[in-house]
């Protein structure tokens, strides 16, 4: 395992995901490189959630390991997964509905918080500092996400675009060094969506990894360095945008589910 | 006129949050109240400072179960398993009763050391019935938070006289004269002088005659949970146990262990209940298993969302009224109807005439058909609570001119 050194963030190798009868992801080997934006996408139910969901430790994957950063994370717990370095959003959104957006945020910093039970209760000077410091930083994600007039209202309260934001924050809160985002655009005008995109290069610009899931060919184009596609569970391509564009697998994958 | 004026824009800042205007009611009303039930009764208020400090137990049992029910989001049925396990904690160390145990010795350890003890007990049974079990969501913890309820007062009526491994907890007869508190020796030594000789006073020995002492032992421990519970709230591991509330699956995405922080809630939820438990160990000098049942953590759970889930003063306002509605209301209604019956001209009402066994006697029949009406029609026109938690008031409402018009939430619950 020499992953770590060689630039290769994440490494997935022959994993698999069964659900009873159902293959949900076949068997699905790839390597994501330090610093790129990487997509998934595929038709609707190829399984690219399933991966995902795979990577962070919500589902066992059935088969195959899974390698963060040099260490292996297969079958890890969500917030394992979450506190050695990888954040996630949701394609159907989960904020914390009644919290503000500020606190949204701050619970993504909860695990690199050291404060104890001890200085919870009698709210020690140390953990006053903390605070002070957790909430600085919060206000700064969300000047960077841009919405951080929205720090004090209800995460449900605001617009569905700025909702979208507040999730990639959270997840930048973690302090992740790789960031899975699943369908960030969905739902959202081409304005919102290029808007969104714009950020997804500007969370890059910090230099963390993303591991981009869109349904939309389109969107991904322009900005992956490298796509790979996904169709009924199975790899069917990987590679340049120009290249996966123009194979005829990806082509049939995509034209026969909408035909 | 200047200093007015600023304490006038202090005061309007400070009644600006509901909060705020409850807890200052609260403890004027704390304060004033030994004064006004004394002047109230002519002279003869010692009974109901004694009750109030009987009461103080539920707020500080309701205050714990918010910890876990309001914050955290479980559903806690058998709370009151660990309300028992701090009273006989300090029955059972602080009174003749291990004298019948294998151990043929007994203790009198002292109420403030035991006061940690039953917290810490308490919080390690916490512990342990929550670790194998809340990996469970919502209904199926509620039914083993039930069990657990049940099973405790069973346990402690089977460890009596008889039971195979000797006589630990008096079995169905409880632990009767239990050690009253004591002040601790600085306080009393031959070194006190004049000016806090007053405080020799405060003996807790003849609490029909002079409940004061009590009364104010319970404002303390009460003051203290309400700061502790507050503090909690406010911090990393409050604000984890809303995000755990809200939706776990984000939470554990965001890097909280949802099973440690659900235990920490649960554990910090029955150390409240151990301390209000040796507190009422050594009020009524006397526990019983009968004390600890069913109904008494259905109650607790009343007090919580009524008065409010997840806001301490609201639920510290809902165990106080249903406290009174219970011990007050319902005991004195009888009477109250017959009175009423009488002046208006309907004394007929008050005699019994065949199956009619006259007003007094079906009105105490029917006393928790009446408290259940009281429970629905509450709950029926406040159904988020009488002072529900508004999250993070304060910050909020520097943001209002983005809010939403209306919430959501309070048309659906």
């Amino acid at each position: 395992m020499t992953a770590a050194s060689d630039g290769v963030i994440l490494r997935l190798d022959r994993v698999t995901k069964r659900f009873g009868g159902l293959t949900a992801v076949d068997s699905v080997s790839f390597d994501i490189n330090r610093g790129e934006i990487f997509a998934l996408i595929g038709p609707n139910g190829a399984g690219k959630t399933t991966l995902f969901n795979t990577v962070t430790g919500m589902y066992k994957p059935t088969s195959g390991t899974i390698t963060f950063d040099g260490r292996e994370i297969t079958g890890l717990k969500p917030y394992r997964v979450a506190s050695l370095g990888i954040g996630r959003t949701f394609q159907q959104i989960r904020l914390f509905s009644y919290m503000s957006a500020l606190d949204n945020v701050k619970v993504g910093e909860h695990h690199t918080m050291r404060a104890k039970l001890w200085d919870s209760l009698f709210t020690t000077p140390k953990a006053r500092r903390e605070e002070r410091e957790v909430n600085a930083r919060a206000m700064d994600l969300l000047k960077f996400v841009d919405i951080q007039h929205q720090a004090h209202n209800y995460a449900r309260n605001l617009p569905y675009g700025h909702q979208r934001r507040l999730e990639i924050a959270r997840a930048l809160a973690t302090n992740p060094q790789l960031l899975l985002l699943d369908e960030p655009a969905a739902g959202a005008n081409p304005q919102e969506k290029r808007q969104l995109m714009e950020l997804v290069e500007k969370v890059r610009g910090r230099g963390i990894t993303i591991l981009l899931i869109e349904h939309d060919m389109k969107v991904v184009m322009g900005i992956s360095e490298r796509i790979l596609v996904l169709d009924y569970g199975q790899k069917i391509a990987e590679g340049k945008p120009q290249e996966v564009r123009t194979d005829p697998r990806v082509i049939e994958a995509y034209l026969g589910k909408s035909a | 006129m200047l200093a007015g004026d600023t304490a006038m824009r202090w005061a309007t800042g400070w009644f600006k949050s509901r909060n705020r205007t409850i807890y200052t009611l609260l403890i004027v009303g704390a304060l004033l109240f030994p004064s006004v039930a004394d002047v109230t009764t002519g002279g003869e208020g010692n009974h109901l400072i004694g009750t109030a400090a009987d009461a103080g137990v539920f707020v500080l049992l309701a205050i714990g179960l918010n910890v876990v029910v309001g914050f955290a989001g479980l559903l806690d049925l058998g709370y009151a398993a660990f309300f028992a396990i701090g009273a006989y904690t300090y029955g059972m160390f602080a009174s003749g009763q291990l004298l019948a145990s294998p151990l043929h010795h007994e203790f009198h350890i002292p109420f403030w050391v035991l006061l940690l003890v039953g917290m810490f007990v308490a919080a390690s049974f916490g512990i342990i019935l929550g670790a194998p079990t809340l990996r469970l969501r919502g209904d199926y913890l509620a039914i083993v938070t039930l069990g657990f309820g049940e099973i405790v007062p069973r346990m402690v009526q089977y460890l009596g006289a008889g039971s195979p491994i000797g006589n630990w907890t008096g079995g169905v007869n409880g632990i009767a004269a239990i050690d009253p508190p004591k002040l601790p020796f600085f306080l009393t030594g031959p070194w006190v002088g004049a000016p806090i000789e007053l405080i020799k006073n405060f003996d807790f020995t003849n609490q029909v005659a002079y409940p004061m002492d009590f009364y104010l032992l319970m404002l303390i421990l009460i003051a203290l949970c309400v700061v502790l519970a507050t503090n909690l709230y406010n911090s990393r591991i409050g604000r984890a146990w809303m995000a755990v509330r809200e939706d776990e699956v984000a939470a554990a995405a965001s890097g909280i262990n949802t099973v440690a922080i659900k235990l920490t809630a649960f554990a910090i939820g029955a150390s409240f209940a151990g301390f209000a438990g040796s507190y009422y160990g050594a009020k009524l000098s006397l526990v019983s298993s009968d004390n600890f049942e069913f109904i008494v953590s259905v109650t607790i759970l009343i007090m919580v969302v009524l008065g409010g889930m997840g806001n301490i003063p609201g639920v510290i306002v809902g165990a106080l009224m249903i406290y009174l509605v219970q011990f007050f209301v319902l005991t004195n209604l009888p009477d109250w109807a017959q009175a009423v019956a009488s002046t208006v001209g309907l004394s007929g009402l008050n005699q019994s005439h065949g199956d009619w066994v006259g007003l007094r006697d079906e009105v105490q029949r029917l006393n928790y058909l009446i408290f259940g009406l009281i429970l629905v029609v509450t709950m029926v026109l406040r159904p988020q609570g009488l002072f529900p938690s508004r999250i993070r008031e304060q910050e909020l409402e520097k943001g209002t001119e983005e809010q939403a018009v209306f919430d959501l939430r309070e048309d659906q619950s």
